[in-house]
């Protein structure tokens, strides 16, 4: 009787109203409900809401961690950053590293997904065996492929020189390093947008298929075209945008494999903020760069609602 | 034009395009078993092969426990998982449930700001969180690595929504018989909640156990390096030398997870893709 007709709009409304209504202990119950809240609510003012505010803050100061003083200094750590010609070098990497990764897992995850779901046999071996790379500790893994890469001794080149074909000191040449660490960002990513969209299959009703083939949609391709790929829709999005997020936090394979060497080639924002944050200890500048982040992950985080609203919606 | 047989040319493509993708999925696994069980000789040959001429995977394995205490990385890997995960829940599951069965002013701010914190990507606070604890004197310790991770937004989201599923009369005939609030979150939510509660469990247990980021900031000490912490370091002070030991201890670290996935991977696939259902 007390619930599941609250509103925002009820919410809004003076508590006399909605108290009066409550039977005679509902005082007692409110605070419980306080006592239940403040260990959450506390730790999400200390370990998340205040450190956000924290660091939009200190982007705005000279603070140096071990510094007696600081000082606000406005504008001038953004006004260092975009005069810095890393910080256009990292973010031109983390672009290309999104841009590549996102449309190769997102496309991977998904024609996996639609041959897994084509057939009846195997899929759950299959299933496991591409998403075993999502569980395994990404920096042994990034190890592995260290050495799967070497210019000497690794599998890739061996591979390559057995076919005739050039090799490449793949982690070692500016050229190619970004591209090893997409190969690998993608290779882990597969397997996760596999999943969802696996998912979005299921859901989607057989009755659609049946529907399109009376009207004459036969091709696996037509069915494709018009059943799967609309219906897929919101999964779809959803998969863009939380890869895209993910690629943008890239830092695990750069720290570990090349400390965004070559000459700054694979050097990427977050791993620019940890070095100017962590071992210059720089913190005001660092926590610009984390503002310019924060950005890029809201604006995607916005497309995605936006598109979210425009109608496209889950059964 | 496969007409006359369209069901097998179909299901052997199939097969033959799944195969081919698994097998470049597997292809790390499987070179990093076949690296820790050969002798440095055959690793340092340019003649590639998978299956070790001379097996050498006993010799790998000692070598690599012998250079890193890799059983207390391992040890300290479970600590640091099993303290963030029992302190998650036992700061969500009460907020959980006062956001979804009672009411209380303030209730739907509380929520928008939980709401809003699912948003917030972790290496954003990353930086006032460790001068916070730079301040209180937490650095390199157990506190340090478990403490910021005990307040789980996504959580609290992820079992309002589960108790929002648990009918009305089973909370009033427990305060019926006399438990109070506090009680009815551990003795009738949480035995409902089991599901959500164990996909939560792998979803948090995986992703701080694999976690590399905070631990890199936080810790100075050896003795309380977690698994990936411990094979970056492994790497940084052999790599270049001793490759197998290197793909043993890399095997020895990914070992617990991957064996519980193969073990309950429907549970596993549920808990990492609960991202999926936000």
């Amino acid at each position: 009787m007390s619930d599941g007709s609250m509103t925002i709009g009820a919410a809004v409304a003076p508590t006399g109203t909605t108290r009066r209504t409550l039977p005679a202990h509902g005082s007692r119950r409110t605070h419980a409900a306080y006592a239940l809240v403040t260990p959450a609510a506390a730790l999400m003012l200390v370990m998340l809401l205040g450190p956000l505010a924290g660091v939009i803050a200190l982007s705005f100061t000279d603070y140096q961690l071990g510094a007696p003083q600081f000082a606000w200094i406005g504008l001038a750590n953004y006004q260092d950053l975009f005069a810095d010609k890393v910080f256009w070098t990292a973010l031109r990497n983390t672009l290309a590293y999104v841009v590549i990764v996102v449309p190769g897992a997102v496309i991977a995850g998904l024609a996996i997904a639609l041959l897994i779901q084509s057939g009846t046999s195997l899929r759950s071996l299959y299933r496991t065996i591409y998403f075993l790379p999502v569980m395994a500790t990404l920096i042994a893994m990034a190890v592995v492929w260290e050495f799967m890469l070497h210019p000497q001794f690794g599998l890739v080149n061996g591979m390559l020189r057995g076919a005739g074909l050039p090799a490449f000191a793949w982690l070692q040449d500016r050229s190619t390093a970004l591209y090893a660490l997409c190969a690998i960002g993608i290779w882990q990513a597969v397997g996760f947008n596999m999943v969802l969209f696996l998912a979005g299959l299921v859901s989607i009703p057989k009755q659609l298929y049946e529907a399109a083939e009376i009207d004459g949609a036969s091709s696996g391709w037509a069915r494709f075209r018009l059943v799967t790929w609309p219906m897929l829709g919101p999964v779809t999005t959803f998969v863009v945008v939380i890869s895209g997020i993910r690629s943008f936090q890239v830092f695990d394979t750069v720290h570990v494999l090349t400390k965004g060497g070559p000459s700054k080639s694979t050097e990427v924002l977050i791993h620019s903020m940890y070095t100017e944050g962590f071992e210059f200890f720089r913190s005001g500048y660092a926590a610009a760069i984390t503002v310019v982040f924060l950005v890029f992950v809201l604006l995607l985080t916005l497309i995605k609602s936006r598109l979210a609203d425009r109608g496209v919606h889950y059964t | 034009m496969s007409n006359a047989h369209p069901i097998p040319f179909r299901a052997i493509l199939r097969h033959v395009l799944l195969i081919a993708g698994a097998a470049l999925m597997l292809a790390p696994f499987i070179w990093m078993i076949s690296t820790a069980s050969k002798p440095q000789t055959e690793i340092f040959s340019s003649e590639l092969h998978l299956i070790p001429h001379q097996f050498a995977l006993m010799e790998n394995l000692r070598e690599a426990f012998a250079k890193a205490n890799l059983l207390r990385f391992l040890l300290n890997g479970i600590i640091v998982t099993v303290s963030i995960f029992v302190l998650q829940v036992m700061v969500a599951l009460p907020a959980a449930y006062a956001l979804a069965k009672l009411r209380f002013l303030g209730r739907e701010t509380l929520f928008a700001l939980v709401l809003f914190g699912i948003l917030i990507p972790p290496q954003a606070t990353a930086i006032p969180v460790f001068l916070l604890l730079h301040k209180i004197g937490l650095l390199d310790s157990y506190a340090a690595l478990v403490l910021p991770f005990t307040i789980s937004v996504f959580g609290i989201f992820l079992m309002r929504q589960f108790f929002k599923t648990v009918p009305d009369d089973l909370v009033d005939a427990a305060r019926m018989d006399g438990i109070s609030e506090f009680g009815i979150v551990w003795r009738v939510m949480l035995p409902a909640a089991i599901p959500a509660v164990t996909a939560f469990g792998i979803f948090s247990v995986v992703a701080h156990w694999n976690d590399y980021f905070w631990p890199l900031i936080v810790l100075n000490s050896e003795h309380l390096r977690t698994p990936p912490l411990a094979v970056a370091h492994f790497r940084n002070s052999e790599a270049g030398t001793s490759y197998g030991p290197l793909m043993a201890a890399a095997m020895v670290i990914i070992a617990p997870l991957v064996i519980a996935f193969l073990f309950a991977q429907r549970r596993f696939i549920e808990g990492i893709t609960l991202t999926g259902i936000k």
